[in-house]
């Protein structure tokens, strides 16, 4: 059964991740909290409200499945997971480190509750649709929620699985696009701008939404918009601020695939408590 | 033993095999615009629903496959194996490191496809898919080992990638013989001490003509069927290197990580005998007959034959 969690106790739980999120990165002196941050709103949601899961039975066939594409923001993943009671304290708190089973990228072999095994973007979108193909030959209601990054849609895989999506009316499938702007080296824009996604996905016959990914209300409802499907993919695209949260973090392309220091780290459960 | 005169391409006994996988509702095909070359679209159009057409996009079906076999399906996936190639990293990070049971055909294999030319003729597929962990690699030699072989890959517990011909070739099984084919073990088509040739697809049927060449000249030849690349079966390269004293490879491949490479490199680790090596040496193909191409590539019958015969003289 999902959790039925309301917008407090969703706001609550995700101030909490995104506390985990800056310690586990900052044990590990690497990883990725700007994309971890961004995403973290709408995983929350996601989780919090409507994902069909048990973490007493992780492997649940019939569970809806949750496809992490963007798979370096691999501490958001982590987060809700321990929230959830999938893994211990003491997972997260190794992330990244010799036998961990917090991997440097979220990884199903070794991870409860980790659906895909990503680290290479472009791919999810097309591993989400093979798991609604599966949902609708087992004629199972279950849905695939596959989240991808606004520069990883200048992969030309997506779009194949996009077009595919549609011609196979897959309307189990939705995809969220957590549109931060930036992407490893810089702003999205400055490395090669991907236009208007809403367009560009509608026009591959797929119902398009717009939100602010921040806004707790918006993601409930685009949720439930989304399930709403009559034959066509659903995606949400989430508007959201990389390094949301931490100030010096926001908006800051430097702190893609960085960790604090010290003294950031202070500064940033500062701000987070 | 005379190399029997039927023809069959191996691309047919993928099609008959998928038919007969599909008693387990499990099976699903996938596609990507070559159902008709690879032989998938006999399972079309029997079984529609279980058929996934993917247009020309393989990175994508590849991966689509991983998330069909995360949800317990049994997916078979083809196009040609030029093609597969082109999804390497998806097939690498998406199927063979998750260890997810895909079971991958390209079809039209080495330079034997022919006038197509070299963009359609891939030399190194068997080379690329050896270095990944968990997979298991099947070169069939003809249209009934192929069929056999196949319906035993889908039970495997991981990933697969089946390479199959386009033409026909002399059939080296017949549908009797074929049934005790076996994945990992190397198929003994002839026995004899002088050497031992080992290969695989096309050149099973030319190695067998090879072996009754040197019979005539006094020379007597051990030829088995390398049908696994991967996982080698290194027993029984072993027993007959040692019997023979140096080993012939042939295969419609780069001699650069193909069979002859997986051989040698188990040879460098144990018996160390003479070997030669009979495949592509380090070029592309171009359009022509595929028995054209294999002379100038010096690949026929006859090229089997002068490497056995400078393998014997170097022991």
């Amino acid at each position: 059964m999902p959790f039925n969690m309301d917008i407090n106790e969703l706001e609550e739980m995700a101030l909490r991740c995104r506390i985990n999120i800056i310690k586990m990165i900052h044990k590990a002196q690497s990883g990725h909290p700007g994309g971890s941050l961004s995403a973290i709103d709408m995983i929350v949601g996601l989780y919090g409200t409507e994902l069909n899961i048990n973490p007493l039975e992780p492997d649940w066939e019939d569970r809806d499945r949750f496809i992490m594409s963007k798979g370096h923001a691999s501490p958001a993943i982590y987060s809700i997971l321990y929230e959830l009671g999938f893994i211990q304290e003491a997972d997260f708190m190794s992330f990244r480190s010799l036998g961990s089973k917090c991997q440097g990228h979220v990884d199903m072999k070794w991870t409860e509750g980790v659906d895909f095994s990503a680290g290479s973007l472009g791919m999810g979108l097309s591993f989400g649709l093979g798991c609604s193909f599966a949902a609708k030959l087992d004629n199972s209601n279950r849905n695939i929620w596959v989240m991808v990054g606004d520069g990883e849609t200048q992969e030309g895989q997506l779009w194949e699985a996009i077009m595919a999506a549609n011609y196979h009316s897959t309307d189990n499938l939705k995809l969220i696009v957590d549109r931060n702007g930036i992407q490893n080296d810089d702003f999205v824009s400055r490395q090669m701008e991907v236009g208007d996604l809403r367009l560009k996905i509608q026009s591959f016959g797929w119902e398009v939404i717009e939100i602010d990914g921040h806004n707790m209300y918006e993601i409930s409802d685009a949720i439930k918009w989304a399930n709403k499907s009559n034959g066509k993919p659903m995606a949400i695209i989430a508007n959201t601020i990389k390094g949301k949260g931490i100030s010096y973090m926001e908006n800051n392309p430097s702190f893609h695939g960085k960790a604090p220091n010290d003294k950031e780290y202070n500064i940033a459960m500062e701000e987070l408590s | 033993m005379s190399a029997p005169s039927d023809g069959g391409a191996s691309r047919d006994g993928y099609g008959r095999a998928l038919i007969r996988l599909a008693v387990n509702p499990d099976i699903v095909v996938l596609e990507a615009d070559l159902g008709k070359s690879t032989k998938s679209c006999h399972f079309r159009t029997e079984f529609p629903d279980r058929t996934f057409s993917l247009g020309i996009a393989e990175q994508n079906m590849m991966l689509v496959g991983a998330g069909l076999a995360s949800s317990g399906k049994i997916p078979m996936a083809s196009t040609f194996a030029i093609f597969t190639e082109r999804a390497f990293e998806q097939i690498r990070n998406g199927i063979a490191r998750p260890n997810l049971k895909v079971h991958i055909c390209g079809s039209h294999g080495g330079i034997h496809t022919g006038s197509d030319g070299s963009s359609a003729q891939s030399i190194e597929d068997l080379a690329i898919y050896r270095t990944l962990p968990n997979m298991t690699i099947i070169h069939p030699a003809d249209d009934f080992s192929a069929e056999e072989l196949t319906i035993q890959v889908a039970s495997l517990n991981g990933p697969s990638y089946t390479r199959t011909i386009r033409n026909k070739v002399p059939r080296s099984y017949t549908i009797n013989t074929s049934k005790h084919l076996e994945i990992g073990k190397g198929s003994l088509l002839k026995e004899g001490n002088d050497v031992a040739i080992i290969s695989c697809g096309v050149m099973v049927s030319k190695s067998i003509e090879a072996a009754n060449i040197l019979e005539k000249e006094g020379i007597s030849s051990t030829v088995i069927d390398m049908h696994t690349i991967k996982p080698l079966d290194e027993n029984i390269i072993d027993f007959w290197s040692k019997k023979c004293g140096c080993i012939v490879t042939a295969e419609d491949h780069s001699i650069i990580g193909g069979l002859g490479s997986a051989i040698a490199e188990h040879n460098s680790r144990t018996n160390l005998v003479p070997m030669e090596m009979v495949g592509v040496k380090d070029r592309f193909g171009e359009s022509g007959e595929s028995e054209e191409l294999f002379k100038i590539m010096s690949m026929s019958t006859g090229d089997i034959v002068k490497a056995a015969k400078k393998c014997i003289e170097r022991k």
